[in-house]
């Protein structure tokens, strides 16, 4: 098995990104594993677990054309780690309140201290430039108590809404 | 007895309708013991249909009696020929399966329901259950009818705290419908 690479390419949003780049990819015997595909503040942002025999200045060099076609900014590195490695959570986490800074950083500080692995974060700035509103939803482990997260939580200031609900995984 | 293969994904047999099953007789039961062993013998499955072996009868196994948070449960269930017959209520749930190897994803299932089942000596009973057992029977029962979680599938990134609304909104879609 050939070593995993981690790429990234992060543009102006337009129709055609993925099929363009996976289309590269493809014809020069480039595996996808798993990948993030996502549009953040109109920007497409793609992060992509990528295998191939070559080496990462050859992906570089076979990527750049379309890249520069689609005014893309490009990266690549080297990741330890593979696939099946997905870690299931126990946890989930909503949080919602006007916009302000320090959410995020005072959320997850709070969840650091019961070594809360975040599995998934995603975050969005809804609502409107005057009043924007902002949405969290966390997915992680933690071998922590529900009881304990909900205390901790709630230390958190009145202007946030936070909501924990344990996931339990049916497996059949 | 035997650990049976499990069939798993992209294998077309699952989506393959399973028989009622007629003659209530040891190979019956026979089988039933083997689907229970290899049930057992996987990563900690609260069910097992008999398609995931190969076997198309409507046979299911479920047993949700040893989690290790406690839930609500009627035990080890072998249940023959099961009907849901009512369904009630929706609520999200993160489901996996033995025949989709390492993946696990959101479901939208009936928060109660009730049915009729035979055991393995042909003797009809009626459950009525909530939350986890009735997401595992749902599961389970949605196999004999070919279909797996894949094919329910929400976005993993829906949340879990949709309100009341929603889960109103959503009861026409999540109804099961017979195939």
């Amino acid at each position: 098995m050939n070593q995993w690479k981690m790429l990234t390419l992060v543009g102006a949003d337009q129709p055609g990104i993925v099929a363009q780049v996976t289309h590269v990819l493809f014809h020069q015997g480039w595996a996808l594993g798993e990948t993030s595909m996502l549009r953040l503040g109109g920007n497409f942002t793609i992060m992509m677990m990528v295998s191939g025999a070559e080496s990462n200045e050859q992906l570089i060099e076979v990527m750049q054309p379309v890249a520069y076609r689609l005014n893309l900014h490009m990266h690549v590195d080297e990741i330890s780690g593979g696939l099946h490695q997905h870690a299931l959570p126990n946890y989930q986490i909503q949080v919602v309140g006007a916009d302000r800074v320090g959410i995020v950083a005072q959320v997850t500080a709070l969840l650091s201290e019961v070594d809360f692995n975040i599995l998934e974060l995603t975050s969005d700035v809804a609502g409107t430039d005057d009043e924007p509103i902002y949405i969290m939803t966390i997915q992680g482990h933690s071998c922590a108590d529900l009881e304990v997260l909900e205390e901790l939580l709630s230390t958190l200031d009145k202007d946030v809404d936070v909501t924990v609900k344990p996931i339990e995984i049916m497996f059949g | 007895m035997a650990i049976r293969a499990i069939i798993k994904v992209p294998d077309e047999r699952l989506k393959q309708l399973s028989e009622p099953v007629e003659q209530f007789d040891e190979a019956l039961r026979a089988f039933i013991d083997e689907l229970e062993e290899t049930r057992l013998s996987g990563p900690g499955a609260v069910g097992i249909a008999a398609p995931q072996v190969g076997h198309f009868q409507r046979i299911v196994i479920v047993d949700v009696s040893n989690m290790r948070k406690p839930v609500a449960n009627h035990g080890y269930m072998i249940l023959v020929n099961p009907e849901i017959t009512h369904w009630e209520g929706f609520e999200l749930g993160r489901e996996g399966c033995l025949s989709v190897p390492d993946y696990t994803g959101n479901v939208i299932r009936a928060e109660q329901i009730r049915l009729t089942a035979q055991d393995q000596w042909g003797e009809r009973h009626e459950y009525e259950m909530s939350g986890f057992e009735a997401r595992a029977i749902q599961h389970e029962v949605d196999h004999l009818d070919g279909i797996t979680f894949l094919d329910r599938l929400v976005s993993r990134r829906t949340d879990l705290f949709q309100r009341k609304v929603y889960q109103k909104k959503s009861n026409k879609s999540g109804e099961k419908k017979s195939k």
